[in-house]
C-alpha cells in the first residue's frame, strides 16, 4: 500500500477506536484517552529523536519527563514569601555552592598536571566545599519545611502563567540530558542506558525527598491552568446554551470543553513538533544523522564529529521529553512524584516507538496513540478475555477469583508480546521509516 | 575500650550489613556479567526474572510450611530453592528459544538484543504480579539470629551490641560456595573452559569445534542459579516485592560495569565496593565519632554524607565515576 496511504488509514482507525469508546463507553474517557495520547506521541517523539536518528538508548525517560513537570510547579506555582524570607537566601547560595564545589573540581583535575597531588587536591577541593555547601544549605531547608507545613513548606513557583513552564521543562530536560551525555556519550552504547536508568531514579529521588522545592511527597496540587476548570466554565453562556441544546448534563459538557481545550493546545505542540522533526529529518542535517546511526565509522572518516552530534541529539530529544513532562502536569493540575514509574514512562514509551516505527516521526506519534489507547482500554479487554476463558468456572472457584484479581497486569504481558512480536517479524513497525 | 565499641557499632550498622547486601548484589552481578560475557547483551529482564524466580520459591515454601516441611533453625527457602532454580533455569531457556535466539542467528546488534530484553522484562513483570502480586512478601522462618545484641554485650562486656542475623550469615557462606564453585567451574572444567574459549574470541572457538548453542544453554542454566540465589537470599535478607528486585538492577549493572563487564572476578569485588560505599555513605556516624572526641565536639548532626533516600545517587556516582577515570572498569573487562 502507498505510505501516505497506509498512514491515514492507520490514523483512522485509531480515531475510529477512539469514536467507539466515546459512543459505548464515555466521551470524557475518550478525550482522557486522547489528551494522554498526545502527550505520549510527544514523548515517543522525543524518544524517537534519540533511538530513531542516532541509534542513542535512553532508558531515563521517566527522569526527563519528571524534571519537566517539576519546572510546572517552579515557574507556575505562587511564590511563598515568607519561606523566602526564612531561607530563600541560603537555599540559593547552598545551590550555588555546590555548583561551584563541582566546577572547581573539575577546573583542578584539567589544570593541574596528573600526578597524585592532582588527586588529592581534588578530593579535597570537593570534601571542603560540600562541607561548606551543606552547611549554608541544611539550616536553610529546615527552615524552608518550616513554615506552613501542612499546606506550603517549600519555595514555591514565580508564579507565571503555566504554559510558560513547556519550554522550562525541556531547557531543564535538555540541560541535565548535557551533563549525563557528557559523561556517558562516547562508550560503550549500555553505558549510556545504565546511566540513563540511574539519572532518572535519582530525579525521582530528589523530587521526593527535596521538600523545600517540590513538597516531595506531600505533592503539589492546585497548579494553575492552562485552561479554565470545569466549575468556572460551567456558569459561561456558551456551556449553558450547549448544554441545554445537547440535552447532556452541564457538568460533563463542562468537563468535555475543558478536555477538548487541552487537546486544542497539545495538538498545536504537537503538529509544531511534527513539522519541527520532519524538516529536521529531511535537511542536511538529518541526512547526517541517519549516516552516523548506519555507520559511524564511516560518517567518522567523512570528518563528522559523531560525539559531538550524538551528545546534541541527546538533548535535543530530552528536551521534547522535558516539554512532555511539563504538559502532563499541566494536565493533570499537581506534582505527585510518586507517581513516575519507570515501566509506564519509559518501558511503555519505547514500545510506542518500536511497535510505531523507529526513525519515522509519524509512526512514533502513531505508536502514541496506538499503545496509550491499548494500555488505557487493556483492563476491559483483559476483563473480557478472562470471562470467556473462566466461562465454565464457577463463580468463587479459586482459579477463576484469582485470575480475575489480577487482570490489571495482564496489559503489562500484552505490551511485552508487542513489542517482541513487532520486533521479530515487523522490525521496521507500523509506519516504517522512509 | 572505647575504640572496641566503636568497632563493634561498625560492624554491626555497616560491615555485616554490607558484606551480606555486597554478597547478594555479587551473584546478580555475576550473572550479568557471564550474559554478558558469552551472549554479548546487557540483560535488561534480570530483575524480573529474579523477582519471578523468587515468587516461585517464596511460592513453594509456603507449601512446604503448610505441609509441616521444615529444616529447624534455618529457613525452609532453602528447600525450596531447587524448584525455583528449575523454573527459572527452564524460563530462561524457554525466553532464549522464543526472542534472543533467532537474534543471533542473524546476528543482530547488541541494542537489538537489548530491546528484546525490554520485551522479556514487561512479560516477566506482568507473569510475577499475576503469580504473586505486586506487594511486599514475607517468608523467612527459622531462627533470626546467630547471636543476639544482649546476648553479644553479656557475653563480651562491651556497650555495643553485635547481633548477627543468621540470613546474613546463611547469606556469606552460601555466596562463598556458590563463587567458589562457579570459578571452580570456569577454570576447571572443560564446559567452563569452553566457555572462556567462546567468550574469549567467539569465532576461534567455533573453530575448534565448540557448540555454540551448549555454550549458551550452559550461560543461562548458570545464570538461572545465581539469579534465584541473590534473589532468595536478598529476599530473606530483607524483604520481598518485585519493584525492589527491578531497582536492583541498577546496583548490579553498578556492579558489573565496575569490576569490568565480563569479568567474573571484577563482577565480586565491583558488588562490594558498591555495598560498601552505598551504606557507609548513608550511615549516620555520629555516635562512631562520638567514641573517639570528647563530648562537646561531637557535632549536632547525624553526620550522614548522605540521606538514606539517596542510595541510588551514591551507586551513580561510583558509576559516573569509574566511566570517567576508567571505562574499562577496575579489571579489564570487555570494551568493545
Amino acid at each position: 500500500m502507498n505510505p501516505v496511504l497506509r498512514s491515514f488509514f492507520l490514523f483512522s482507525l485509531v480515531a475510529l477506536a477512539l469514536v467507539v469508546t466515546g459512543f459505548y463507553q464515555s466521551w470524557t474517557l475518550a478525550l482522557t484517552i486522547l489528551n494522554m495520547s498526545l502527550v505520549s506521541a510527544v514523548l515517543a517523539l522525543g524518544v524517537n529523536i534519540q533511538w530513531g536518528y542516532a541509534g542513542l538508548f535512553n532508558v531515563g525517560v521517566m527522569g526527563f519527563t519528571a524534571i519537566g513537570g517539576l519546572a510546572v510547579v517552579l515557574v507556575s506555582a505562587d511564590p511563598v514569601p515568607e519561606a523566602w524570607r526564612a531561607g530563600g537566601f541560603g537555599a540559593l547560595l547552598g545551590l550555588a555552592l555546590g555548583v561551584a564545589t563541582i566546577l572547581a573540581a573539575i577546573a583542578v583535575w584539567k589544570r593541574m598536571p596528573a600526578g597524585r597531588g592532582r588527586v588529592v587536591a581534588m578530593i579535597a577541593t570537593l570534601v571542603i566545599g560540600y562541607a561548606v555547601t551543606r552547611y549554608v544549605f541544611a539550616p536553610a531547608r529546615e527552615a524552608i519545611s518550616s513554615v506552613n507545613p501542612a499546606t506550603e513548606g517549600y519555595l514555591g513557583g514565580a508564579g507565571l502563567p503555566v504554559v510558560l513552564s513547556w519550554p522550562v521543562g525541556a531547557l531543564f530536560a535538555a540541560g541535565l540530558a548535557w551533563v549525563v551525555g557528557k559523561i556517558s556519550l562516547g562508550l560503550r552504547s549500555d553505558y549510556l542506558a545504565i546511566a540513563t536508568l540511574g539519572i532518572s531514579e535519582i530525579v525521582i529521588a530528589v523530587m521526593k525527598f527535596e521538600g523545600w522545592m517540590s513538597r516531595g511527597v506531600n505533592n503539589v496540587s492546585g497548579l494553575p491552568r492552562a485552561v479554565p476548570r470545569p466549575v468556572d466554565l460551567q456558569a459561561h453562556g456558551f456551556v449553558q446554551s450547549m448544554a441545554d441544546r445537547s440535552g447532556i448534563d452541564v457538568v460533563e459538557v463542562a468537563s468535555i470543553v475543558e478536555k477538548l481545550g487541552y487537546a486544542a493546545l497539545f495538538s498545536v505542540v504537537l503538529i509544531l513538533l511534527i513539522v519541527l522533526s520532519e524538516l529536521a529529518l529531511n535537511s542536511p542535517w538529518g541526512r547526517m544523522m541517519r549516516a552516523i546511526r548506519d555507520n559511524e565509522i564511516a560518517a567518522r572518516a567523512m570528518g563528522k564529529d559523531v560525539k559531538a552530534r550524538h551528545l546534541m541529539v541527546f538533548v535535543l530529544g530530552s528536551g521534547v521529553c522535558g516539554l512532555a513532562g511539563a504538559m502532563m502536569v499541566t494536565l493533570d493540575g499537581q506534582l505527585n512524584p510518586g507517581m513516575y514509574e519507570p515501566l509506564r514512562f519509559t518501558f511503555l514509551m519505547w514500545v510506542m516507538v518500536i511497535v510505531g516505527g523507529s526513525g519515522s516521526n509519524w509512526g512514533s506519534v502513531l505508536g502514541g496513540f496506538v499503545i496509550w489507547f491499548l494500555w488505557m482500554q487493556a483492563e476491559p479487554m483483559g476483563r473480557a478475555a478472562m470471562e470467556f476463558l473462566t466461562m465454565g468456572m464457577a463463580d468463587d472457584n479459586w482459579l477463576r477469583v484469582h485470575l480475575m484479581d489480577q487482570i490489571a497486569h495482564t496489559r503489562l504481558i500484552m505490551m511485552g508480546a508487542a513489542l517482541l512480536l513487532m520486533l521479530r517479524f515487523a522490525p521496521r513497525g507500523l509506519i516504517p521509516e522512509r | 575500650m572505647d575504640a572496641l565499641n566503636a568497632v563493634v557499632l561498625l560492624a554491626n550498622f555497616v560491615l555485616i550489613p554490607a558484606l551480606a547486601y555486597g554478597s547478594q548484589l555479587a551473584l546478580g552481578a555475576l550473572a550479568i556479567t557471564l550474559i554478558f560475557g558469552i551472549l554479548r547483551f546487557s540483560h535488561f529482564a534480570h530483575g524480573d526474572v529474579m523477582a519471578l524466580g523468587t515468587a516461585v520459591v517464596i511460592l513453594t515454601t509456603w507449601g512446604l510450611q503448610s505441609a509441616g516441611i521444615s529444616l529447624g533453625f534455618l529457613p525452609t527457602a532453602l528447600l525450596a530453592l531447587p524448584v525455583g532454580m528449575a523454573f527459572t533455569i527452564a524460563y530462561l531457556l524457554v525466553a532464549d528459544r522464543m526472542v534472543y535466539k533467532f537474534y543471533r542467528k542473524v546476528r543482530a546488534k547488541p541494542m537489538i538484543f537489548v530491546m528484546s530484553s525490554l520485551g522479556v522484562m514487561f512479560v516477566t513483570n506482568g507473569l510475577t504480579r499475576m503469580l504473586i502480586g505486586p506487594s511486599e512478601q514475607r517468608f523467612a522462618d527459622g531462627a533470626r539470629f546467630v547471636i543476639t545484641a544482649r546476648d553479644f554485650r553479656t557475653m563480651t562486656g562491651l556497650d555495643q551490641g553485635l547481633a548477627l542475623r543468621s540470613t546474613q550469615v546463611l547469606t556469606l557462606v552460601v555466596a562463598l560456595i556458590a563463587m567458589a564453585v562457579l570459578f571452580w567451574f570456569l577454570n576447571r572444567t572443560r564446559s567452563g573452559k569452553s566457555m572462556r574459549a567462546y567468550s574469549d574470541n567467539e569465532d576461534l572457538a567455533l573453530l575448534s569445534g565448540i557448540n555454540p548453542e551448549r555454550v549458551v544453554l550452559i550461560t543461562w542454566s548458570i545464570a538461572g542459579i545465581l539469579m534465584v540465589l541473590a534473589g532468595t537470599l536478598y529476599g530473606l535478607d530483607k524483604t520481598y516485592r518485585p519493584f525492589t528486585y527491578f531497582q536492583l538492577l541498577l546496583p548490579m549493572f553498578a556492579a558489573a560495569i565496575v569490576g569490568g563487564l565480563g569479568n567474573p572476578l571484577g563482577a565480586i569485588v565491583g558488588a562490594y565496593v558498591v555495598a560498601f560505599s552505598e551504606l557507609g555513605i548513608t550511615y549516620a556516624w555520629r555516635r562512631f565519632v562520638g567514641f573517639f572526641v570528647p563530648e562537646d565536639w561531637v557535632p549536632a548532626g547525624l553526620m550522614q554524607i548522605l540521606p538514606v533516600d539517596y542510595k541510588f545517587a551514591v551507586t551513580f556516582a561510583i558509576l559516573v565515576l569509574v566511566l570517567l577515570f576508567r571505562p574499562t572498569g577496575i579489571f579489564k573487562g570487555k570494551v568493545l
